[in-house]
């Protein structure tokens, strides 16, 4: 029995302790948000942050969860939309939207860290894989959300 | 027995009349979509048209949303036409029933075939045809989502005429109750207003009234310049839901008691199940069942992930089906000998045709490119329902209708059986096109075996990538002969073909004499529509020897090409605004280059000018990408930048380091780290600079792809004298000590 507190609600896990994050995140909790897309930590779909940073869940074992926040795509903002979702409407970055909930997660952790990535920063941190090729936008989102004032 | 081709151009011969006959339905066929389509307070006024009392206009979309935005593009259609309010314009999926076919996209086709010659049916349908559920002779009713069709063919011959029409009977409809003449009122942001007295009804309070009447056959439609949504980038509205991970795509769907499948199928493509022993995965924690089809082991269980370990475990012994001796090698060897043979069948002659060679200076190249996987980065699926005699089905598709006919007929039942719910997709360059459902066809085999209950059957990465139908490998020959003045006089080019000729390699350039042919070779390696199809292929061989032609007579690469198109000005303008926006001709850096080519496919013309840079170690990296875009009429600008953008990065990992290759007859790759992706690091500035022109609508979500492959071998050899004539870039060595070679 694992405990996760999953966008900021707590649930007994009884699985496997090897089964990774992503299939108890879908399957159990329910939400779908967090996408499948290689199961080997190469494309980032799965993306959630584990207690605040960006982490692919699909080769993440539950069992070495115990205690963990967990935030997924749903649990990003409690109201509305994030700086980061809004910036991805305003520059039209999502295609057909499958990598991009695991986007904005490594993005968002990354603009915590740091507010003002170079492109270099940018490109070393964010590997994930989008096949409609939206990096264009995703970097322009990224310029826009680093010079912006609040 | 008639051919194909006379059965499709004998029934729409005389197509003119068609466009507006069934572009229509009449009023019965719109009582019959009120029953199954529309809620109780609204109503459909045309095809693909509901207004609701709130006015909120809906506009039912006969295809599927897979990122291209078509969504919005063909809403912005039907709303002009309508002169709706584009705040209370939403979209929708058509049903998947026949009554939703998309009469529009036939003929759309079917016209536009008149001009085409030697032209069967389009590729990305012939596995729809092919499928023989439906009868093409009859209606050929599609919900096809593929071929860059959607706006050039459902929104031109469609959703414009649908909105125009339910904007007449709307007018009628307020006429009627002022009564007036119907020339004395206007429509304006879904409102009739009585010009005289400037009395108003909304629409929807007339949309009862409006859809009693008869659809009108010959709509007025707006002429460029009455437009006032259609050129306008606006915002997406599918965007929302793909920021805050609600859409809900195949791979997402809960059905109650819903079980999980993983499966898998014989590596070698063709093969049978001999054998697997399945105690090592029996009495498993979840593990419900362990289904044999003949090609494949489906594990059945409560979770994905025990589905999964479970047949990772398995160890299904599987025959050869007589193929596991073959490689890529022995099918490149194949197709070499066949270009290089006497076997052509000659699709195209000009002038004097291959006679002509033998004057001036000849010259001849062969080129190739691989199979390619789609890998849309939603892996293929399928979630399906089998109880009582009835089949249900969920599952993201480029052809709801069509795929409703497969299942039927891969579960044996009549098509009222049988339900299908068409998910969004999580991307699909061509990969969900008919003729392509392995996973529908599983899905529902599975279901059979495990009947009562819904098995959500999830490919892995793994199963994806070696169960595709892949871009073809295709090898192609060229023989030039070059006049005094350095200009090609003459054009030879034979090429390998999976079916039959490829219009896409005839060649818009002014040469002389002329022979294209093609010859068959069959391998037992499944292949299908890739984003751009033919083009994908012709447009990377033709412009790579246009431009190995142009270097042979000593001339510019763009200043040979603008020689070569003199006689086509629209080519000619986007060539000249890409290479213009691009400073052509702007001295470099040693170890950089530029490559410019250009290519028209789906009616649209794109040309792309590649920067590259090569450092001393032969690194390769590609700079910058500027493309000029010439597609007719543009329904939403921002909207047709962001598919040319994708498709230029989409082409760039299929260029650089894109290769399935086979070993024993299956696929040897089998993940994104063996069939590697380009990521953000990779990315090149992209610039794309639209050219709008008169021409017919073209296509949006392809032919950005064309171009991008040869502009950049074409930069490559400028920039360190490297001829890549065989894809992917990543086998080649561009370190200086393999300069002004040609790497083979
Ligand atoms: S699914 Fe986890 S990285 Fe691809
Ligand atoms: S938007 Fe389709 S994969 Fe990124």
């Amino acid at each position: 029995m694992v405990s996760l507190k999953v966008n900021g609600a707590v649930h007994e896990i009884e699985v496997e302790d090897e089964t990774p994050l992503l299939w108890v995140i879908r399957d159990e909790i329910g939400l779908t948000g967090t996408k499948f897309g290689c199961g080997i930590a190469q494309c980032g779909a799965c993306t959630v942050h584990i207690n605040g940073e960006a982490q692919r869940s699909c080769v993440i074992p539950v069992g070495s969860l115990q205690d963990a926040e967990i935030t997924t795509i749903e649990g990003l903002s409690t109201s509305g939309l994030t700086h980061v979702q809004q910036a991805w409407i305003d520059h039209q970055v999502p295609q057909c939207g499958y990598c991009q909930s695991g986007m904005i997660m490594a993005i968002s952790a990354l603009l915590a860290e740091n507010g003002d990535p170079t492109d270099e920063e940018l490109a070393a941190a964010i590997t994930n894989i989008c096949r409609c090729g939206t990096y264009p936008r995703i970097r322009a989102a990224v310029r826009a959300l680093a010079s912006r004032e609040d | 027995m008639p051919t194909r081709r006379t059965i499709v151009l004998g029934t729409f011969g005389a197509a003119g009349a068609l466009v507006v006959g069934y572009a229509f339905w009449p009023s019965s066929r719109i009582r019959r979509a009120n029953a199954m389509d529309a809620a109780k307070d609204e109503r459909f006024v045309s095809n693909w048209i509901k207004i609701a009392n709130d006015d909120t206009v809906t506009v039912v979309i006969p295809h599927c949303d897979m990122g291209t935005g078509i969504f919005t593009s063909l809403s912005q259609m039907a709303a002009e036409e309508l002169d709706a309010d584009w705040n209370k314009v939403t979209a929708e999926t058509a049903p998947s029933d026949p009554l939703f076919a998309n009469g529009a996209l036939a003929e759309g086709f079917i016209l536009s075939q008149q001009d085409m010659s030697g032209r069967d049916i389009p590729p990305f349908l012939r596995g729809t045809v092919a499928n023989g559920f439906r009868m093409v002779a009859e209606y050929m009713d599609l919900q096809v989502t593929g071929g860059s069709s959607a706006v050039r063919a459902t929104g031109m011959f469609g959703m414009r005429l649908a909105g125009a029409a339910a904007r007449e009977m709307l007018l009628k409809a307020a006429a009627r109750r002022w009564d007036v003449d119907v020339a004395s009122c206007e429509t304006r942001s879904s409102r009739v207003i009585h010009k005289a007295t400037q009395r108003e009804f909304t629409y929807g309070e007339l949309a009862g009234a409006a859809s009693d009447y008869e659809p009108p056959t010959h709509p007025r439609l707006k002429d460029k310049s009455e437009f006032r949504l259609i050129g306008r980038p606006l915002q997406r509205i599918d965007i929302p839901g793909k920021v805050d991970g609600s859409t809900n795509y195949g791979i997402d769907v809960i059905q109650p008691d819903m079980l999980y499948a993983a499966i898998r199928i014989s590596p070698v493509f063709g093969g049978k199940l001999k054998s697997v022993d399945t105690r090592i995965v029996e009495g498993r924690r979840g593990i419900r069942q362990v289904v044999k089809l003949d090609d494949a082991v489906v594990v059945v269980a409560d979770r994905y992930w025990r589905a999964k370990a479970a047949a990772a475990d398995l160890d299904p012994q599987f025959d050869g089906g007589g193929h596991d001796k073959v490689t890529s090698a022995s099918i490149a060897a194949r197709r070499l000998e066949a270009v290089r043979g006497r076997d052509a069948k000659i699709d195209l002659t000009r002038g004097e045709g291959i006679d002509a060679l033998a004057r001036g200076t000849s010259f001849a190249a062969t080129y190739s490119v691989p199979y390619l996987a789609h890998s849309p980065m939603e892996p293929m699926n399928a979630t399906a329902l089998y109880k009582d005699g009835m089949l249900e089905v969920w599952s993201g598709t480029q052809d709801g209708l069509g795929s409703r006919a497969f299942c039927a007929k891969a579960a044996k039942l009549s098509l009222d059986k049988v339900a299908f719910h068409l998910q969004p997709m999580g991307g699909g360059f061509g990969r969900r096109l008919p003729g392509q459902w392995n996973f529908l066809e599983y899905a529902v085999r599975t279901a059979l075996a495990v009947p009562g209950v819904p098995v959500k059957l999830i490919f892995t990465r793994e199963q994806d990538t070696q169960h595709d139908y892949y871009r073809p490998n295709v090898t192609s020959a060229f023989w030039g002969s070059l006049g005094p003045e350095g200009l090609v006089r003459t054009w030879v080019n034979t090429y390998t073909t999976d079916d039959g000729a490829n219009p896409q390699a005839h060649i818009p350039y002014d040469i002389p004499n002329q022979q294209i042919g093609s010859v068959k070779v069959a391998t037992h390696v499944p292949t299908g529509p890739w984003r751009s199809v033919e083009a994908s292929w012709h447009g990377f061989f033709v412009e790579s020897f246009v431009d190995e032609l142009a270097h042979r007579g000593g001339q510019d690469p763009f200043e040979y090409r603008r020689a070569l198109l003199r006689h086509a000005p629209r080519h000619l303008a986007v060539l000249e605004l890409a290479a213009q926006k691009a400073g052509w001709g702007a001295p470099m850096a040693r170890g950089r280059g530029r490559g410019i080519a250009i290519v028209e496919s789906f009616k649209t013309i794109v040309a792309q000018v590649a920067e590259v840079t090569i450092d001393a170690k032969g690194a390769l990296k590609v700079d910058r990408v500027v493309a000029a875009v010439d597609t007719g009429l543009v329904v939403n600008p921002d909207g047709l930048k962001a598919q040319i953008e994708g498709a230029i990065f989409f082409a760039l990992t299929a260029a650089l380091k894109g290769e399935i290759t086979i070993d024993q007859g299956a696929v040897a790759q089998s993940n994104f780290n063996d069939y590697e992706m380009l990521r953000l690091a990779d990315c090149p500035e992209i610039e794309v600079h639209l050219c709008e022109s008169d021409g017919e609508v073209g296509g949006a979500g392809e032919p950005g792809v064309p171009p991008l492959a040869p502009a950049v071998t074409n930069a490559i050899f400028a920039a360190c004298g490297v001829r890549v004539r065989n894809l992917p870039i990543k086998n080649h060595s561009l370190a200086p000590s393999a300069s002004v070679t040609t790497s083979e």
